[in-house]
């Protein structure tokens, strides 16, 4: 769950009633993007795990709903959401995922289509969203609303500066976390 | 002198009672054994299960178009829901969850036992140290999502593996979780029906019930989008079903128009219904006899052999035209005629023997179809022939009311004889046909069953548009592996899947599937049972093999526990999978028939949507008799497996027709004594065949079986006019009247207005039929005339 929720939490934006404005102007600027290219770093903390595990890698993201995360260390492994599917590959295995399969996927991957098409209505479908800070320097909190989702997830933090996304983490409902840090874009 | 008749009315009553009541009595079979050789080989008694009741001959291909996307996605989980419950259906997806709660439950349940990476070697320290690395590897990567709920548990990953092991097949693409065409304008679904292929009226109910469960779909839909949307269905079973019913609309409609044709025509001859019905008689009693033949010499009567019967109604309305026609005449004029009479007799008699030996020489192929379609005329005919020799004369009204056809008959005549004048012509059109079809000697037959498939092209289109958007290839490849009982299938799939794996990493297979993924043998679930090891070996490995990876080795107990559960737990069996969409998947894969068990082991192409190369099939079948020397696993695909099969039937077909031509230049021979009388008679008839083939080859055609058939009436039919114009011309003393000329017009009439109105036909079967014996007829009476003798010409002049 963790893994996708990074994904997905990263092209989450969010927003309270009482921000309206903030959120409006975030998720314009959010929506502006019509590519990305950015390398990341990952920490995972499990407590079935004497020590965190470590990875890094590429995000790609074309408008409309095509998403990539390329893990590249320690293990190349890749996550392509196109469509409603979500197609992974590791160890020379493909594994396409119809969503309806795993429906405890399904609202993460809404959301992402969601914000990706700056509809904030699907956004706020899924999730409990606060604003906080100023858009230079802003923090999402998302909460599921699903209670099934909830006992997976715990929040999912995103920071960002204006359309430039800089951390994305995500609380477990188990005590597992995960640490992503965001690099700036890739030359095309 | 009249109790002679009276003596031949009994009789004949007596036979045709008989006739009826085995008609009554006769077993009628629809199935394709009629295409299947008497001494079919395993290979060929395999292909036709498959088409009968593979798993390809039970799916239906669906698409949903028109409305918007989410109407069209709507639509699709709405109708797959409804469908899922029906029992008509062994599976319905349009990309939904392949497997519900239960199927994981069962899955994950016995992983060790159907996981194909559980070796020995698997739970040694070495191996779990590997195993579990790689599951670590996989929390890393965007897939930890799977393998975290499962890592205690399941640490080796081996319900991973499982759901890898039954989803190797490439689906179509997803949109919203629905699966769409490539170009997302269209749903995609695909069903398999419980019922085998065979079974029409199973596959009619069905697809009501997909109809029906469409439009409550489209009415209960908040969308409004989804009124304007249509569902598409294509497949086998609904080839069959639409097939079925174009045949008998069909053969409904036309046998309707051709008869008020005929009866309008003989009637306008006759003048009589009385006479009109005598005429029929023949026709009926042939076919009475022609079916009783065919019951007791066959044991069952083919519904094809019933459907091509009606090509008896050729000839044997001629017979009893010939009869009426030509004895117009006066109770006076009766005596004089007596010599005519007889002399008509042997003409007909001889032209029955020339037809007789035509058919014949279908008797010996080895496919019952023809067989049949050859005893059925042959007996019909001789009836035929006989009741009007032997039972009209005496049934007859001792005036007939017929019209004079004389001045039609020397009108006709004249014609004839400016036709002579372009006798030369003919010679030219013979060298231009025959050039023609030397030239495209190659192509002249189309050795491809499709040829004779009753589905219009559009379906054709449609079903490959699906298919493709589907991956769900055509001409399905198949390895078949048999055995004497359900393990010794499965095994033997074990070993074949060895080989199979291996071309799949070479890339010359796209995957196959096997029930052997769902249900393993007995042998090699044994096998994976006793690679585990006991509850304290597995937690010493485990501590050992943990030691470097950060795990905390006393997360794992669940997993130890799992284990010694799987120890101790009964093997997998056919019945653990009941009511599940498992079992629906492993029995499409499984056949069992008497004593004999074969597993199907689909192949699918290495590129989605293209056809495997003939070297890689190649390959393929060379791999597959490696692994199971002795033929226990055969490499089949449908297509070319059945267009082999065809293609021999209609060699032999070929084969026999020439020997039947033979038999016929004997005959002739024998009776004519004169070679040139002889050429007279086989000339025009074998004109007619040579141009009637180079114009449908003109038109773009290419000939088929049905055309064959069609060529043999030609002779056959051809032959009397042939011989009545040899009569004619042999006969000094004037016998060819200008009667005789009408009653061969009116009988020509009567065939190309039957076989005329079959061209019109949209089942190509019988429009090949039509097309070749309506125009091959006429042209074979115009050029009989042509060819006749002067002596003919002469006489009908004076």
């Amino acid at each position: 769950m963790r893994s996708f929720a990074i994904s997905a939490a990263l092209l989450v934006a969010t927003s309270t009633p009482a921000l309206a404005d903030d959120l409006g102007e975030l998720m314009a600027l959010l929506a502006q993007r019509s590519h990305g290219h950015v390398n990341f770093e990952e920490e995972d903390h499990l407590a079935l795990l004497d020590h965190p595990l470590h990875s890094s890698g590429e995000l790609l993201y074309e408008r409309p709903d095509h998403l990539e995360k390329r893990t590249l260390a320690p293990r190349a492994a890749s996550m392509v959401l196109q469509g409603g599917t979500v197609t992974l590959e590791s160890r020379g295995k493909k594994r396409v995922l119809p969503l309806r399969d795993y429906p405890q996927l399904a609202p993460f991957i809404e959301s992402m289509r969601a914000t990706l098409a700056g509809d904030r209505i699907a956004l706020e479908r899924s999730f409990q969203v606060t604003f906080d800070g100023s858009l230079e320097h802003w923090t999402l909190t998302l909460a599921p609303l699903d209670p099934k989702l909830k006992a997976l997830v715990q929040k999912i933090r995103i920071a960002g500066t204006r359309a430039e996304l800089r951390s994305l983490s995500v609380s477990q409902a188990d005590g597992d976390t995960s640490e992503m840090t965001i690099g700036s874009s890739l030359p095309p | 002198m009249r109790r002679l008749p009276a003596l031949r009315v009994a009789l004949w009553l007596a036979v045709m009672l008989c006739a009826a009541f085995i008609v009554a009595r006769a077993r009628y079979t629809a199935d394709l054994s009629a295409f299947l050789p008497r001494a079919p080989s395993a290979r060929q008694a395999l292909l036709v299960d498959q088409l009968r009741e593979g798993p390809a001959s039970r799916l239906l291909l669906m698409g949903i178009d028109g409305g918007d996307a989410d109407a069209r996605t709507q639509l699709s989980v709405a109708l797959v829901r409804k469908l899922q419950g029906d029992p008509a259906f062994m599976s319905i997806s349009n990309g939904e969850a392949l497997y519900g709660q239960r199927e994981r439950e069962i899955l994950f349940e016995h992983r060790y036992l159907l996981s194909e990476t559980v070796t020995p070697q698997r739970f040694t320290v070495a191996g779990l140290n590997a195993a579990i690395d790689d599951t670590i590897a996989l929390l890393a990567t965007p897939a930890g999502v799977l393998a975290k709920s499962l890592l205690t548990r399941d640490p080796t990953g081996e319900f991973l593996q499982v759901l890898d092991q039954l989803d190797r097949s490439a689906r179509p693409r997803s949109v919203s979780g629905v699966w769409v065409s490539p170009d997302g304008k269209r749903a995609l679904l695909i069903a398999s029906l419980r019922a085998s292929g065979s079974d029409i009226d199973a596959a009619e109910g069905a697809l009501r019930s997909v109809r029906a469960a469409f439009a409550e779909t489209q009415r209960t839909a908040d969308n409004v989008a989804a009124r304007n949307a249509q569902l598409l269905i294509s497949g086998p079973p609904l080839f069959e079903v639409t097939s079925r019913a174009t045949i008998r609309q069909e053969a409904v409609r036309l046998s309707i128009v051709s008869t008020a044709l005929i009866v309008s025509l003989l009637l306008s001859v006759y003048r009589s219904v009385t006479v009109l019905l005598l005429g029929l008689l023949p026709v009926v009693c042939g076919a009475l006899v022609g079916i009783a033949a065919v019951a007791l010499g066959f044991g069952a009567v083919h519904g094809i052999t019933l459907a091509f019967g009606i090509t008896l109604i050729g000839e044997a309305v001629d017979y009893s035209i010939y009869l009426f026609v030509q004895s117009r005449r006066s109770p006076q004029e009766a005596a004089q005629t007596k010599r005519q009479d007889s002399a008509l007799w042997r003409t007909i008699l001889l032209g029955l023997m020339t037809s007789v030996f035509g058919f014949a020489s279908l008797l010996p192929s080895a496919f019952p179809g023809l067989a049949q379609l050859g005893l059925y005329s042959v007996a019909g005919l001789i009836a035929a022939a006989a009741v009007t020799r032997f039972v009209l004369p005496a049934l007859m009204p001792l005036r007939l009311r017929i019209r004079d056809l004389t001045p039609l008959g020397q009108r006709t005549a004249g014609i004839f004889m400016r036709l002579r004048k372009w006798r030369w012509a003919l010679g030219v059109v013979a060298l231009l046909a025959a050039a023609l079809l030397y030239g495209q000697r190659n192509v002249l037959w189309n050795r491809d069953l499709a040829a004779l498939s009753p589905t219009p092209q559009a379906a054709q289109v449609l079903d490959a548009e699906l298919r493709t958007a589907l991956g769900a290839p055509d001409a399905i490849d198949f390895v078949v592996v048999s055995g004497p009982d359900l393990e010794s299938a499965l095994h033997g799939s074990e070993q074949i899947a060895r080989a199979l794996n291996a071309l799949t990493a070479q890339h010359v297979i796209g995957g196959f599937d096997s029930p052997a993924r769902y249900l393993p043998s007995v042998a090699t679930q044994a096998a994976r049972r006793a690679s585990l090891p006991d509850a304290a070996q597995l937690r010493e490995r485990l501590h050992e093999a943990t030691a470097k990876l950060g795990v905390r080795a006393e997360r794992l107990e669940p997993f130890i526990d799992d284990v010694a559960r799987a120890r101790a737990a009964p093997l997998l069996a056919l019945q653990d999978l009941r009511g599940t969409s498992l079992e629906a998947g492993v029995d499409a894969l499984l056949m069992h028939q008497a004593n004999r068990w074969s597993a199907l082991l689909p192949l699918h192409p290495a590129r989605p949507g293209m056809l495997p190369s003939a070297a890689d099939l190649q390959r393929v079948s060379a791999a597959v008799e490696r692994a199971a020397p002795g033929g226990q696993a055969v490499l089949l695909n449908l297509k070319s497996e059945s267009d082999a099969m065809y293609s021999g039937y209609l060699s032999e077909a070929l084969r026999l027709s020439e020997a039947g031509l033979a038999a016929i230049v004997v005959l002739l021979l024998v009776t004519l004594r004169s070679p040139a009388r002889v050429a007279r008679v086989i000339a025009p008839l074998l004109l007619a065949v040579l141009v009637v083939a180079a114009a449908i080859l003109v038109s773009g055609r290419s000939l088929t079986i049905l055309h064959l058939i069609g060529m043999l009436l030609i002779v056959a039919v051809g032959s009397n006019y042939a011989l009545f114009f040899d009569r004619a011309a042999a006969d000094h003393a004037g016998g060819a009247s200008p009667l005789t000329v009408a009653s061969l017009l009116v009988a020509n009439a009567a065939t190309v207005l039957g076989f005329g109105v079959l061209a019109f036909s949209r089942v190509p079967v019988l429009a090949a039929l039509g097309t070749t014996v309506a125009p091959g007829t006429l042209l074979a009476l115009l050029f009989a005339a042509a060819l006749s003798r002067p002596a003919f010409a002469g006489s009908s002049a004076g």
